[in-house]
């Protein structure tokens, strides 16, 4: 299954993916994601996913089957 | 045929303005991370995308249009090498100097998994360089530069971008503020006994 890798020392807290992934994000109350590092992401879910990875101004997410257990 | 050339190139250097103008307000908007009015916050970053690329094919038509009309007199080189141009050298060097500052910011965010987030940001600060010059270029080789209608146009990017660098400032602007770096030093040992020798 594909994995949403999140790079928590890129990270900070700009919100996009929690927006496009309320499914699977959610926000802390200092505005960081609150999520496992290692998210394993529904099939429905990919193109949102997708689109969090393309959108992070941090580059701090990264869509991959590597991380995948 | 000349004059449709003309003609295209003059207003597609203005909407090239009026869409920079927005990119850099929606660029520094996507920095602040917060959402605006009617815009969530992925769809800021979105509209920041979509609108760099329009404007980089507007730029694209008003330079391929200019390079081939008999009024301005460009040719390859000049459009992208600063100041060489036959006529006008400082104005549409100005042009080619922010066509230039523009290209590596597209060309750098396409290419922004390959070079990694350091050097993109890094040289995405250009942009704050890119509009200015780009905005002087339009004063200086604009044929409407002068004409009501163009300096309102004119005067509503400045305040714009304007707003937009005062608001980036500003000690409020961001919705996550930046970590404080960790201090280096260490707090000073008071009282503490002597040191411990080593294990």
């Amino acid at each position: 299954m594909t994995t949403l890798h999140l790079d928590w020392t890129r990270c900070r807290g700009r919100g996009g993916c929690v927006e496009l992934l309320p499914e699977l994000i959610g926000r802390d109350e200092w505005g960081y994601p609150l999520t496992a590092t290692d998210v394993p992401v529904p099939r429905a879910l990919r193109g949102a996913a997708e689109q969090a990875v393309r959108d992070c101004p941090r580059m701090a997410l990264q869509l991959s089957p590597r991380f995948a257990e | 045929m000349s004059d449709a050339l003309w003609y295209l190139g003059r207003g597609t250097g203005v909407v090239s303005l009026v869409l920079l103008t927005l990119v850099v307000a929606l660029g520094v908007a996507t920095r602040s991370g917060r959402p605006l009015p009617g815009l969530p916050r992925f769809a800021v970053t979105a509209v920041h995308r979509s609108a760099s690329l329009l404007a980089g094919v507007f730029l694209a038509i008003h330079v391929g249009t200019l390079l081939f009309d008999p009024y301005a007199g460009l040719n390859l080189v000049s459009l992208v090498v600063p100041f060489s141009a036959g006529a006008h050298p400082f104005w549409y060097g100005l042009g080619a100097l922010g066509l230039d500052l523009i290209l590596a910011l597209v060309v750098t965010s396409v290419l922004r998994d390959r070079i990694g987030p350091r050097v993109w940001r890094g040289i995405h600060w250009a942009a704050y360089a890119s509009w200015p010059i780009a905005l002087a270029h339009g004063l200086g080789s604009g044929s409407d530069a002068s004409t009501g209608w163009m300096l309102t146009i004119t005067g509503v990017c400045v305040a714009t971008v304007l707003a937009a660098v005062g608001w980036r400032v500003s000690e409020r602007f961001a919705e996550v503020p930046d970590l404080a770096p960790v201090p280096v030093t260490a707090p000073p040992l008071v009282g503490t006994g002597p040191p411990e020798g080593p294990r």
